[in-house]
């Protein structure tokens, strides 16, 4: 079916390179076809939203690699032992049924913008009149000195969802007792600002009770970082003398690994490690930068719609976008799905489009029952997306605030998988 | 101004100015007759017992559903947790229209509408909260603030296309099927509810400070749309 599917809609691009019009094809084809890649927080939401409020008048073509996501967003929970690893895979099933989205689980290898297709590696080319463009992150290379991709096994990244996830949690259940867990920490700006620091607090709860002389090492080339005074202050309540945070004053910028050894190197002092989390510096996804849509490591994007600056035609969504104020969070790419679905609707047929409104909260875990949160709402600018108001939890706030603050989370989590996978 | 309530910013100003307040605090005397219309339900003052009601004893300051021994609802139990204490100003408000402060609340009490009444029965309750440090002389009894949400905001008509669009940020956390683990339901509500809910949000007086801050940007039209959307979501 998928074949077929694919096979026609081949067919069409030959005929979209040669007529070179798209309105005019849009209609003598039938329906405008939008194809969208990646199925994470901004691809599946912008998918299910053009899909299911279009009501049919418009194609849509989902690529993603795997048959089964992982989301990235509560692995941490996985880590510390709060969730099991099938509570954090999904699939595509309703998409496809309920919605209609054409499924392909392939891996988009290349753009060609002035053809408007999108080859895939399986082979075949889908042709879009408008291109959903939501990669998520790759690393940069050389970020970390000693450390590449093909060093992965020995010292994850763990900052995507699923075998890496896995792979972790299983060197730490296997640490000596009393060895050390290190992290290196990325530099800004990256995926979830407080996803390492919720990572160190769960890695410190699961080994309190398995391996309570654990110790904790994190290098980080910030000075600061996000909910840094809740994090600290919940280190302190639960995991007093487990946690040495090496921020930027104390060289924790200065690092090299050697997957090999298994050590670690701060400042020029050389520490033996157990387990090596290290997470790059991050850029775009790759098809990003195959599609020309990219500036430096990012893709810069118009704050109204979330179109590239490149090609009106292109929309980048979450991690991969270069947006303003917005962190790179699932429940941004959530909520920037939604106001692109609403302006490639808009395009694509004569439905109202309404104007851009945008919202992220994070939560974080840092022990049982004991959850924290920060959000901003932001709106559309001529230049960026730009905040308008925030919040942040306190410290200092009662047991039963954080559990009724860890519960939401869980609705949350509850809550945004529905609303990406239906 | 198009509300007839006063919104934050007003408030704030006219608590700046708390002197205005002065021959405004409420009559107990006054009050205790204004309390008739809760006896059914609840006992206050010397052996006052937990009856369909907590007993009110001591309620000035108290976190929502604090009080040991009574059982309250979940949405009493929820606006605790996210932090409601009783006030003045949070008793005032909740007295004048119970749901537009806790949604589901088992106080089936249609509220005590008149300002002055209002005033006189917070002043009467206040005599059984014997923590003075729970009760600060700024902070009046008596307000003369009305919360009721202006009709007039009531009667519009939201567009449910903008509300769909709209609702799509509700829809992040909250569940479209109307479950609710951990973040409550919003689907099938009454308009009205909705409504007096979301401004009760924007002024604050509901306590979660996610839900402030979305409430904060929506205007009358927009929440007129996600009410007008979000009462047939099923």
């Amino acid at each position: 079916m998928t074949l077929n599917r694919r096979m026609f809609l081949g067919t069409g691009a030959a005929a979209a390179a040669v007529l070179n019009a798209p309105a005019v094809l849009a209609e003598s084809h039938g329906k405008p076809r939008v194809v969208v890649i990646g199925g994470g927080a901004g691809g599946a939401t912008a998918a299910r939203y053009i899909a299911k409020d279009s009501k049919g008048a418009i194609d849509v073509t989902l690529i993603e690699p795997s048959r089964t996501y992982f989301t990235c967003f509560f692995s941490n929970l996985y880590l510390g032992g709060f969730k099991e690893i099938d509570d954090l895979g999904h699939n595509y099933g309703t998409l496809a049924a309920k919605y209609g989205i054409n499924v392909v689980h392939d891996w988009a290898v290349d753009v060609d913008r002035d053809a408007k297709t999108v080859s895939l590696a399986g082979g075949g080319t889908l042709p879009y009149d408008k291109l959903v463009l939501s990669p998520g992150i790759d690393f940069v290379e050389g970020a970390v000195d000693g450390w590449d991709l093909s060093a992965q096994n020995a010292m994850p990244h763990a900052y995507k969802g699923g075998s890496q996830t896995e792979l972790l949690k299983a060197q730490i259940a296997g640490m000596p007792e009393g060895g050390t867990f290190a992290m290196v920490a990325p530099p800004n700006p990256f995926r979830c600002p407080p996803g390492p620091y919720e990572r160190v607090s769960m890695v410190a709860h699961a080994l309190k009770a398995s391996n309570p002389t654990a110790k904790i090492i994190v290098a980080d080339p910030k000075g600061k970082f996000s909910k840094q005074a809740l994090f600290q202050e919940g280190w302190a309540n639960h995991y007093e003398g487990m946690i040495d945070w090496i921020g930027e004053d104390f060289g924790g910028g200065n690092v090299s690994v050697d997957p090999n050894a298994m050590t670690l190197t701060i400042d020029g002092e050389v520490t033996d490690v157990d387990v090596c989390n290290v997470i790059p510096a991050m850029k775009a996804g790759r098809i990003a930068e195959m599609a020309g849509v990219t500036e430096g490591n990012w893709a810069p994007v118009n704050a109204a719609d979330m179109s590239s600056k490149a090609d009106a035609d292109v929309y980048v969504l979450g991690d991969a976008s270069n947006q303003g104020d917005m962190p790179k969070s699932g429940f941004s790419a959530n909520s920037q799905a939604k106001v692109c679905a609403n302006a490639v609707r808009g395009a694509l047929t004569d439905s109202k489009v309404f104007p851009a409104k945008f919202s992220n909260t994070c939560w974080s875990l840092i022990d049982t029952n004991d959850g924290v949160k920060v959000g901003a709402t932001y709106e559309a600018t001529e230049e960026k997306i730009a905040k308008v108001d925030g919040f942040i939890s306190a410290t200092g706030e009662s047991a039963d605030l954080r559990q009724a603050t860890y519960e939401e989370s869980e609705g949350w989590y509850t809550g945004i998988t529905s609303d990406m996978f239906g | 101004m198009r509300l007839r309530v006063l919104l934050p910013a007003a408030l704030a100003a006219v608590l700046a100015a708390g002197a205005v307040f002065g021959d405004q605090f409420g009559d107990a005397e006054a009050g205790e007759k204004v309390f008739g219309q809760c006896t059914g339900c609840h006992e206050i003052g010397d052996n006052a017992r937990d009856r369909i009601g907590p007993h009110l004893n001591g309620i000035f300051g108290r976190k929502a559903a604090a009080h040991d021994g009574y059982r309250y609802s979940k949405s009493m139990q929820r606006a605790g947790k996210d932090g409601l204490i009783w006030t003045a100003e949070t008793l005032d408000a909740y007295l004048e229209n119970p749901r537009a402060l806790v949604s589901k609340t088992r106080m089936s009490f249609r509220g005590v509408k008149d300002a002055q009444d209002r005033a006189n029965l917070l002043a009467y309750m206040r005599d059984f909260s014997d923590n003075p440090a729970d009760i600060p002389e700024a902070e009046p009894t008596a307000r003369g603030t009305d919360h009721d949400v202006d009709p007039a905001i009531l009667a519009l008509e939201g567009d449910p296309e903008f509300g769909e669009y709209l609702a799509s940020e509700c829809l992040t956390c909250h569940q479209s099927d109307g479950s609710a683990d951990g973040i409550p339901s919003i689907t099938l509500w009454p308009t009205e509810d909705f409504v007096i809910a979301m401004y009760a949000y924007k002024r604050k007086l509901r306590p979660h400070p996610v839900m402030q801050m979305m409430a904060g940007r929506l205007n009358d039209e927009e929440i007129a749309a996600l009410a007008a959307y979000f009462k047939d979501l099923e």
